[in-house]
């Protein structure tokens, strides 16, 4: 906003809505959101030096508080597993932890100020900065593409490649609609990534925004506007804490259960 | 929407943490967990044991105490039967040594009666020898006389 002082509202969210890019190659593609790319690494390796430094001297003995916080989330995460996936758990157990805490870490990036980390960042010369990674479709999509991949290969693993062709192409209406059958499973398995990352990519994007709508009535110039700003960013602040929880839960559910149906036969 | 790179660079971060997830944190907190569910389902067995032998060893020593009583009752008896038998045995003693001792005197007296009795009838002999022979005024002999005097002697 500092950048663009008199440049009303649709600016500011413009200005907000803009990813620190970064350029490798002309190729339109070749380029990184550095500030999704640094804040989800950022707390990627908070989630995991935070658990792994528990975990390195977890004791059987009596657990300390923090043990036991990590305790009492893994055993959360590993009972949703366990009610969907009857199988080795060694996997998907850490998998729908990794997701589920790394997931819930960049949307509670939604709950700092909104002008927080621009303002900070633009001290140093960055013009722009977002600070919620989930709110980036690549953040998004980088996650649930890598759950499609492991959808596939526990695909093939539970079935072989023979048993998965088939399944693809007999399922679920017999071998005389094999196309058929093929192109309704290849929609299928396309919809799990896309509606995975569509829905938490939204829900946080939509989050972003109405902060940043709020947020312009600070500066709306009047009293009664700055109020209105204050109650309304807090209520959505509020509500959005349990909207970052669900997204998260839902995120590690969906991806525990399109895995563990990879392993089901049809 | 617009897709870049960013895209393939998250998607290995992902990789990364699941991996350093799988390898470094789950195992560990689960094998705490799992451990600690074993040490507390030994810990409930264990009490549960204890409780068994404490009742049993209850029960080992109420049994004991009963034996030790009835065993301490049948000494008593024993010591009173024996006391009995001792102060019987005793009486007997001390009838038998009176009875003894009776017969003992009463043998003596009859001996000393024999040999009062005796000396009586050889002092009435010779009486009645010094008697006869002041009567008779004249000298008897003793010898000659002797048969007549001791059948009168034996006749007193």
């Amino acid at each position: 906003m500092a950048s663009e002082p008199q440049g009303g509202l649709t600016e500011y969210i413009q200005h907000h809505l803009t990813h620190l890019n970064f350029q490798v190659s002309p190729n339109g593609f070749w380029s990184f959101h550095l500030d999704s790319v640094s804040v989800s690494l950022a707390l990627g390796v908070i989630f995991c030096l935070w658990f792994w430094l528990y975990a390195r001297k977890a004791t059987s003995g009596v657990p300390g508080k923090g043990q036991a916080f990590l305790e009492i989330v893994l055993e959360f995460v590993d009972g949703q597993v366990k009610d969907v996936f009857h199988g080795d758990r060694r996997f998907l157990g850490p998998l729908a932890l990794t997701v589920f805490i790394w997931v819930f870490l960049m949307n509670a990036m939604d709950l700092l100020p909104v002008d927080l980390l621009p303002w900070i960042t633009e001290k140093f010369g960055v013009g722009h900065f977002r600070a919620v990674p989930t709110a980036d479709v690549n953040m998004t999509f980088a996650m649930s593409i890598t759950v499609l991949l492991l959808v596939i290969f526990y695909s093939f693993k539970a079935k072989g490649f023979g048993g998965y062709m088939h399944e693809l192409f007999t399922a679920p209406f017999g071998k005389w609609f094999a196309p058929f059958n093929f192109a309704l499973n290849l929609v299928e398995l396309v919809s799990k990534p896309v509606s995975l990352a569509m829905r938490l990519f939204g829900n946080m994007y939509a989050g972003e925004l109405v902060f940043m709508l709020i947020a312009g009535l600070f500066s709306a110039g009047s009293w009664l506007l700055f109020g209105m700003g204050v109650i309304g960013y807090t209520v959505w602040g509020i509500f959005h804490i349990l909207i970052i929880s669900i997204q998260a839960f839902i995120f590690m559910v969906l991806t525990i259960v399109y895995i563990s149906m990879a392993h089901d036969h049809h | 929407m617009e897709f870049n790179a960013t895209l393939i660079g998250e998607m290995i971060a992902f990789a990364i943490l699941i991996w350093f997830c799988v390898h470094f944190i789950w195992p560990h907190i689960t094998k705490a967990i799992e451990e600690r569910q074993l040490k507390i389902a030994e810990g409930l067995n264990a009490a549960e044991r204890a409780h068994a032998e404490l009742r049993e060893a209850d029960n080992k020593a109420a049994g004991e105490i009963k034996q030790a009583r009835q065993q301490a009752t049948e000494i008593i008896d024993r010591a009173q039967q024996q006391a009995n038998q001792i102060l019987d045995k005793a009486r007997a003693d001390a009838v038998a040594e009176i009875n003894r001792l009776k017969a003992a005197a009463q043998d003596e007296i009859a001996s000393m009666a024999q040999r009062a009795r005796e000396d009586l009838r050889e002092r009435v002999g010779a009486l009645a020898v010094q008697g006869a022979s002041k009567i008779v005024q004249r000298e008897i002999d003793a010898a000659a006389h002797k048969a007549l005097l001791d059948q009168l002697a034996t006749e007193i």
